[in-house]
């Protein structure tokens, strides 16, 4: 753990009013996994920007290998051996896997490309990472786990030295993720840096040798894992002591808000029967894939439903558009808010008040005061934090995003509320935030369904939960009979 | 939209200025230049001609602004101003129909269209670019087979001409029409909740579905609406006229298209204001003037524009890209 791979010294940059990174800096050495660890919006993605010359620092080194460096592109990065495996895949879907692992770089046989020499060494090169896949196949044809895996083999066959990746298991599964750990370690034990960006704190534990974390665009220390405990971690990240992690009063069970009664639909969504009661919050777990979020699309007119029937307080609701479900107050916080949350370009007003507009524009008369009492109800209730509501949310940082999503909900006033995923991609500060809203919501007697992957959250927020797999729900259980056997039992269920 | 981050100004005139400094900048100096050139340029009477000559342009370009601001493209315009100006004359020509049956059948003829276009992009899949096209050519076919291939000439009616050349208080009927329809557009997309609705599919059509938006009936209205102003241009062109001409406004969606391009209509969708439209417009009108001013090949027109568009492209790409690195 002596020779030093990458140094970053007093980092800095701006942009348009807001300094991203002051004075930032991280040391990795050869053959170590360093996780970089950090709220959002604490620059982890913008430092490592600047080292995988997507952006230039204003200030400040970079020294690989004990040289100065000058890192201008994506293409001086890789030279130096710098991979950047980012969140979203970024392969060729039509493409196939030896053309994407060769992409710009074709093997050719004179003036043609060469498939067979190509699909030969690809060949190679996916066995190092232990993929025993066909190389012709084309990258939309593969699950995203093996296609973060091609991506890893594309990054070993460009000769690197370091690794950077970002946020890489939110789409895995954990099968997938357990694989992609493995790669890591031998990654590592071959004398190649890793840098590790994650949320998860559990992954942090398991995978990295060194944390180093950071906090407003500043460097707050590195701590060897071993010997440091998840507390110190999170004081480090959030610069306080996070008491009551879990916000959650149980109140007794009000009266029957949503009935569905043998939903199918699709092919992910089987003979599905559920209820939701007032003032309670509702868990679907299951593994990914198991069509939770299908089966609560379903109910809402979002995704294909052949048969069965939805009552939302004693109402049929089985016929009614998605517009006339959510004015009944049956609302639904999509799973991944980038995608079908929010409208990036438009600013945070925009977008909370994009579902309630028929509250304040009325006959060509559009009252901006109503508008703004309504998204500033909002930004306050949820403590977004941003300095002006006309701010172009692509702007905010994840967890900020997530409350507006939430916000634009709660502005239609719902009785019932389905989260979907509600703390992906979320920092911890913002995950403590977002399960005391949901307590405060329940409170007020509104029914929540919260679907989940994560273990902990579920078995700490719900009051009962279904478990999901295949499509079909597998079973429900009570708080009192939440333990972690009793519910992977039940997610694990095949035909 | 709100493209910056500094609250709204609240004089509409200083909003206006912020909003579309760079191409007022870009007229004013094309304008200045031509005044230079030719001293005849800032008369009322050239601006009136102006104003006429682009009115066309301007009544399409509210229509294929919404689809673009969708993310897509409407492409009948040229085809669509040929099909209802011959439908109309041919109505009262040779069926003998009143005036105001054959104005409703060439505007109706544009709505049928657009309607089309609308339900098939919505509910079929396939981009807009290929089912506007292939509206144009059925368009196109179907104004010439209604012409037997030549010119209509009107001699049955007296007033309908009057309806494209009349002026009132001196102005032309078609620049007073355009100013109406500017405005329509205008309190669409401010003062409606189809408004919100437009910009939010346009900007992510998945989240607007997510948000109980309708997006199938919105493109459904969108393109209808092109559809009609279409033939509310062909219907004033052939008033002009004195006849329908099947062969007329070949590429007159290319001007609409490039006005709005010039004035910040993004190619990406989402985003689009009236007022920067209607700059674009002006600039288009401004430099097929200019051209015939000083006595240069008219044909030349069609080369200055093309570069144009591809320098507004460029520059949206430039902006969106920049807006982008911001994201991260």
């Amino acid at each position: 753990m002596s020779d030093v791979l990458v140094q970053m010294t007093g980092i800095c940059k701006s942009f348009p009013g807001v300094k991203a990174l002051d004075n930032a800096q991280l040391t990795l050495h050869k053959g170590e996994i360093l996780g970089l660890l950090g709220e959002n919006g604490a620059g982890k993605s913008t430092l490592m920007n600047c080292l995988g010359g997507i952006y230039k620092q204003d200030e400040g080194t970079i020294e690989v290998d004990g040289q100065k460096v000058e890192i201008n592109t994506v293409h001086e990065a890789q030279q130096l051996g710098i991979a950047f495996i980012h969140q979203e895949i970024a392969l060729v879907p039509f493409l196939s896997v030896a053309e994407n692992i060769f992409l710009g770089r074709e093997r050719t046989t004179g003036r043609f490309v060469d498939q067979g020499k190509m699909r030969e060494e690809a060949k190679q090169w996916l066995q190092m990472v232990g993929l025993d896949i066909d190389p012709g196949t084309p990258v939309n044809q593969l699950s995203i786990g093996i296609q973060q895996m091609v991506e890893i083999a594309k990054a070993c066959s460009l000769n690197m030295k370091l690794m950077i990746m970002d946020e890489p298991t939110s789409s895995l599964s954990e099968r997938e993720v357990e694989s992609l750990f493995k790669m890591m370690r031998q990654l590592r034990d071959r004398g190649i840096g890793l840098i590790y960006i994650s949320h998860k704190l559990s992954e942090i534990f398991t995978i990295t040798d060194r944390v180093c974390v950071m906090r407003d665009g500043g460097y707050v220390g590195t701590i060897i894992t071993k010997e440091s405990e998840e507390a110190d971690l999170v004081r480090m990240m959030v610069g306080r002591e996070l008491t009551n992690y879990y916000t959650r009063n149980f109140l007794p069970k009000g009266d029957v808000l949503l009935k569905a009664e043998n939903i199918s639909g699709g092919k992910m969504v089987k003979d599905c029967s559920f209820e939701v009661h007032k003032g309670e919050i509702v868990g679907f777990y299951g593994l990914v894939g198991a069509g939770r979020s299908e089966l609560l699309k379903s109910v809402m007119g979002l995704y294909p439903r052949s048969s069965g029937k939805v009552t939302f307080q004693g109402k049929d609701i089985s016929k009614m558009s998605t517009l006339d479900i959510q004015k009944m107050g049956l609302c639904l916080v999509p799973e991944n808010r980038k995608l079908e949350g929010l409208i990036l370009k438009n600013t945070i007003a925009f977008n909370m008040s994009i579902s309630v507009v028929h509250k304040f524009i009325n006959a060509l008369h559009v009252s901006r005061k109503k508008e703004e009492e309504i998204v500033n109800k909002g930004v306050s209730s949820l403590d977004v934090k941003t300095p002006s509501i006309h701010q172009v949310v692509g702007n905010l940082s994840g967890g900020n995003q997530q409350k507006v999503v939430i916000a634009k909900w709660l502005a239609a006033e719902p009785k019932l509320l389905i989260m979907d995923e509600p703390t992906r991609g979320v920092d911890v500060g913002a995950k403590a935030e977002i399960y005391k809203i949901m307590n405060d919501l329940v409170q007020q007697g509104i029914g929540i369904v919260m679907i989940s992957s994560e273990m902990p959250e579920t078995v700490n927020m719900c009051d009962r939960m279904y478990v999901m797999s295949e499509g079909k729900i597998r079973g429900e259980l009570d708080k009192s009979e939440f333990t972690q056997e009793a519910i992977l039992n039940l997610a694990m269920v095949e035909d | 939209m709100g493209k910056k981050d500094e609250m709204k100004a609240s004089n509409p005139f200083v909003h206006f200025f912020q909003e579309n400094m760079g191409i007022l900048v870009a007229l004013a100096a094309l304008c200045i230049f031509l005044e230079i050139m030719n001293q005849r340029f800032f008369t009322w009477s050239n601006w009136l001609t102006i104003l006429d000559n682009v009115s066309k342009t301007g009544f399409l370009a509210i229509g294929i602004m919404l689809c673009i601001m969708l993310g897509g493209i409407d492409l009948i315009a040229g085809a669509g101003i040929a099909c209802s100006g011959v439908l109309c004359i041919v109505c009262m020509e040779r069926w003998h129909l009143p005036m105001i049956v054959a104005i409703i059948a060439g505007l109706l003829v544009g709505l049928i269209a657009g309607m089309l276009n609308g339900i098939i992009i919505a509910y079929s899949g396939i981009h807009p670019f290929v089912v506007t096209l292939a509206m144009q050519s059925i368009l196109r076919g179907v104004a010439y087979l209604l012409a037997n291939a030549q010119p209509v000439p009107l001699y049955v009616n007296e007033f309908f001409p009057r309806i494209g050349i009349d002026r009132v208080f001196g102005i032309p009927l078609p620049i007073i029409y355009l100013i109406i329809l500017f405005f329509i557009q205008w309190l669409l997309l401010n003062k409606t909740k189809t408004g919100r609705y437009i910009y939010a599919v346009g900007g992510n059509e998945t989240a607007a579905r997510f948000s109980g938006i309708n997006v199938e009936k919105i493109k459904i209205l969108v393109w209808t609406f092109s559809g009609l102003l279409c033939a509310f241009a062909g219907v004033v062109l052939s008033a002009k006229l004195k006849s329908g001409q099947p062969s007329t406004s070949v590429g007159a969606e290319t001007d609409a298209i490039a006005s709005c391009v010039l004035g910040g209509t993004s190619m990406y969708g989402g985003t689009g204001r009236t007022s920067g439209m209607i700059i674009g417009v002006f600039i288009i009108g401004v430099i097929s003037n200019g051209l015939t001013l000083m006595h240069l090949d008219v044909n030349w027109q069609y080369v200055v524009k093309g570069v144009i568009i591809l320098v507004a492209v460029y520059s949206d790409m430039v902006r969106q890209r920049k807006s982008q690195a911001r994201k991260e």
